[in-house]
């Protein structure tokens, strides 16, 4: 039996509040929220947090074999964003790590493939979704990340949900489209995709159908998701699925995460579904692609580290101005300060343990933690005598914080605090997704995977710190 | 820390310091040579009779030509040190020390930075090596800034005790540097507009921030016997101290921020070189590094000028002001002085000069005729500093 052994999305802090959009420019917008990669996300660390989650669901002993990374708004090309991601998660370097590139329809696609597959991969889709102000895009897109680790059953790391079957059905025609750098997506009226996708959909949904040995009313749990949101409307109602209860699809608080959005509804439904539930996800992207899947008893088991739900309800607002210049369509006067250097290719690579897993070491003889890694100890004077402390997992209080409104970022003002780490170690570190005002000594935080900056073109990862904000 | 000094083997016999501010017709050549020229008139020599010179910069020029080169100097040694923001001082140490050796009869110790040029307000380093992109990126002010709550907390006082503590420091340093000519902020400060003021990080506002400027000092370092060739007046070496920390503060729990042991570890070994028990009490002034007011606040208690606790009520009383019992930063400090990181050591040296040999004018004069300075000058970040200090005499013993 092969199936999902553990799942995961992720949402980013932010919220636009889409009622905001028409009070600055005088139309777009709507009701609802969507969410905002901070300033300091990409794709690729969406894709880490989504992963760490999701690596959190799972057994101990659920290690990947494979990472699979598909987004349509990728932090490089040419450079394979899945290494990033992959040093991030402190993954053997005989897991291969692979970019599936650039289309909405690479999330699904991995997902499917993982799942006809073999070994275990853990699939990442991730996407931040943009468009021109006062847009539909800028509005209805959101931004987020999900991970799904597939496998085959055992009793170490049981399936929580098996697939039962899938089919994709594959056309060619301009729908939608983006050109590399390009900030806008562009669709043909919407009609004709409507027209398009029925018949690709009717295939693939009896082609799963058929493969499971099920009939549609055996489904209990609907995803049907797209970009199209019209022909998504109007595929699942013409589905057959009656006995079906649809998964809420986010529109109303996260918005359409595009690439990531399938497994991100995915991860909501079977973060509450029971054991022996059948539930069918139907993608409209260039094609349809159908997964069917049922839950099994295992999944009674199943504690999400943090549910989509609670990370939806633990969002906050951004006002509208921000969005627009965390996404570049404004430019802000910046800090009259040096903009940092690009970061040194070979020193990265000597450090790799420290900057991409945030790994210390540990002196063996006194204990003490080393952050970064150190060869002579702090305490005690040993030399060469300290062991790997991976402590990207490792929650902690902050003793002291300050907030600088002189340093240079790419959204002042920087917040730092002095972090002491659950047993045993301090730190001093940035801190995200805070509002500074609410920041109070003792306060709790988790690291997180961030982008430091950009510069000739090179992204500085590195971790930061932001509040714990309920686990579920 | 087992230093065993050169307590009264070394004198100081001539100084000299050029305006400090922002100098936009003046290059670290001209500050070079105009604080030479007047160091040289001030020992009575020219710079042949100079022997070595040793050169304080961090980020104003690289090598010892950076100094050969402006003052023309023939086939004479000439090392450049830095040290962070304690340049200065280290460029004294080693001339001091070069000297005491027996290696050479007259050394001259000068310390200039140019740092207005960069474009940016505040200090802007000038190192750049390639690096993993995982440094912390906070300025000093935010470093310095969590002085302040880790005060408060320490000793249960309110934010507005510490506020007004901080205040009433950069309203002293304010007030004696209005009374110094070569000073780059001439103007008393009220406590309103301190406390008013925009906050650059954390509680710290403009007026808790040392400001910027370009400048030079340098001082001519004789062995004591030959002291009075060249001046009646010399000032004795009695301690230097130096400690490079090794930045484990921000890594040890421990650490909350009311302390620099730097700063305590240097003032203990600089105490026992020239054999000083009770510093509020011997010493006549001091200068220290006030690059953020938290900073002189904590440096007050490291350097035994008050109990731990206590620096903030003795602020408020006056203790360290001019007439106070230990006037500290008579000339005005960081605060009043702004802070060209190469000179600033040297020019916490030329108060000393002026104060214990009477030369400082009247409205500025310090109110004891003790015979003994400090000078205390660091470089880096609370948990990661280098600290220097150092101790002259009017009089051997």
């Amino acid at each position: 039996m092969r199936g999902i052994v553990s799942i995961a999305g992720y949402v980013p802090y932010r919220r636009l509040d889409r009622s905001e959009i028409p009070a600055t420019f005088g139309s777009g917008g709507g009701r609802g929220t969507r969410s905002v990669a901070s300033y300091d996300e990409d794709t690729t660390t969406m894709a880490v947090e989504a992963a760490r989650l999701a690596r959190r669901s799972a057994p101990e002993t659920a290690t990947p074999e494979a990472l699979w990374f598909a987004t349509a708004s990728p932090a490089y090309l040419d450079k394979n964003n899945a290494s990033a991601i992959h040093a991030a998660l402190r993954l053997d370097p005989a897991i291969p790590a692979f970019d599936f590139g650039g289309a909405l329809r690479s999330g699904p696609g991995a997902l499917a493939a993982a799942l006809a597959g073999t070994g275990r991969t853990l699939v990442l889709t991730s996407d931040q979704r943009d468009g021109l102000p006062a847009g539909s895009d800028e509005a209805q897109g959101g931004d987020g990340a999900a991970a799904v680790l597939v496998g085959d059953d055992s009793d170490a790391t049981p399936v929580i949900a098996e697939r039962l079957g899938s089919a994709g059905m594959t056309e060619e025609f301009i729908e939608r489209w983006r050109t590399p750098g390009a900030r806008r997506s562009r669709a043909w009226e919407e009609r004709f995709g409507e027209v398009k996708y029925a018949p690709l959909a009717a295939q693939a949904w009896k082609s799963a159908l058929d493969e499971a040995g099920i009939g549609a009313e055996a489904v209990d749990h609907l995803i049907v998701t797209g970009m199209h949101s019209r022909a998504v409307r109007g595929i699942a109602a013409r589905l057959g699925a009656i006995n079906a209860t649809a998964v809420d699809d986010l529109a109303a608080t996260v918005g359409n995460t595009g690439t990531a959005h399938p497994a991100l509804l995915l991860a909501s439904a079977l973060e509450t579904a029971e054991a022996g539930r059948i539930i069918a996800l139907v993608v409209l992207a260039d094609g349809v692609d159908v997964i069917i899947v049922r839950t099994t008893p295992a999944i009674a088991d199943f504690r999400p580290a943090r549910s989509v739900a609670t990370q939806i309800a633990n969002g906050a607002a951004l006002p509208y101005g921000k969005f627009l210049s965390w996404r570049g369509a404004v430019t802000l006067e910046p800090p009259r300060r040096p903009e940092p250097d690009r970061i040194s290719a070979s020193v990265a690579s000597r450090t790799d343990e420290w900057k991409y897993s945030f790994t210390g070491s540990r002196d063996r003889t006194s204990g003490e933690l080393h952050l970064p890694p150190a060869r002579v100890s702090r305490v005690g004077d040993t030399v060469d005598d300290m062991v790997p402390a991976p402590m990207s997992e490792v929650e902690g209080t902050i003793a002291l914080f300050t907030i600088d409104r002189i340093a240079y970022s790419p959204s002042p003002p920087i917040a730092f605090a002095v972090v002491d780490f659950d047993g045993g170690g301090r730190h001093p570190v940035e801190l995200t997704d805070v509002d500074v005002d609410r920041l109070e000594i003792g306060g709790r935080i988790e690291m997180t995977f961030r982008k430091l900056f950009t510069s000739d073109e090179i992204h500085n990862y590195f971790w930061k710190a932001r509040p714990v904000r309920g686990d579920a | 820390m087992s230093s065993h000094g050169i307590k009264d083997r070394v004198a100081i016999v001539g100084m000299g310091c050029t305006p400090f501010g922002e100098h936009w017709d003046k290059g670290t050549d001209d500050l070079l040579v105009e604080a030479a020229a007047a160091t040289y008139e001030s020992a009575g020599i020219d710079k042949a009779d100079v022997d070595a010179y040793w050169l304080g910069t961090a980020m104003s020029g690289m090598s010892g030509m950076a100094l050969a080169r402006p003052l023309q100097l023939h086939d004479k040694p000439v090392t450049h040190v830095e040290n962070f923001c304690a340049t200065g001082s280290e460029a004294l140490r080693n001339a001091a020390y070069a000297v005491a050796s027996g290696a050479y009869d007259v050394a001259m110790a000068i310390g200039v930075e140019k740092v207005k040029d960069s474009g940016y307000q505040g200090l802007v380093g000038a190192a750049k090596t390639p690096t993993d992109g995982t440094a912390r990126t906070l300025t000093a002010a935010a470093m310095f800034a969590m002085c302040a709550p880790g005060y408060a907390k320490r000793y249960g006082l309110t934010e507005e005790q510490v506020r007004e503590a901080l205040a009433r420091i950069a309203w002293k340093n304010h007030y004696n540097g209005a009374r110094n000519p070569r000073a780059q902020f001439r103007r008393e400060v009220s406590m309103e507009t301190i406390c008013g003021a925009p906050l650059m990080a954390g509680g710290l506002g403009v007026y808790d921030c040392s400001g910027v400027a370009d400048g030079s000092a340098a001082a001519i370092v004789v062995r004591a016997e030959d002291a009075h060739r060249y001046t009646d007046r010399p000032l004795y070496v009695k301690a230097l101290s130096l400690v490079a920390g090794n930045c484990s503060g921000n890594a040890d729990p421990t650490y909350d921020y009311t302390t620099f042991p730097e700063i305590a570890a240097t003032g203990r070994d600089a105490y026992a070189q020239a054999g000083i028990t009770d510093p509020r009490a011997q010493l006549a002034m001091a200068e220290v590094h006030d690059c953020f007011t938290p900073a002189e606040l904590l440096i007050y208690e490291d350097l035994g000028f008050a109990d731990r606790g206590t620096a903030w009520k003795e602020v408020l009383a006056g203790s360290f002001d001019l007439a106070g019992d230990l006037p500290v930063n008579p000339d005005g400090g960081l605060k009043s002085f702004g802070h060209p990181v190469g000179a600033s050591g040297l020019r916490m040296l030329f108060e000393c000069w002026l104060q214990l040999r009477g030369d400082a004018p009247e409205e500025r004069r310090i109110g004891n005729d003790r015979g003994l300075a400090l000078t205390h000058n660091l470089g880096g970040y609370p948990g990661e500093m280098v600290s220097f200090v150092s101790i002259v005499g009017r009089d051997l013993g």
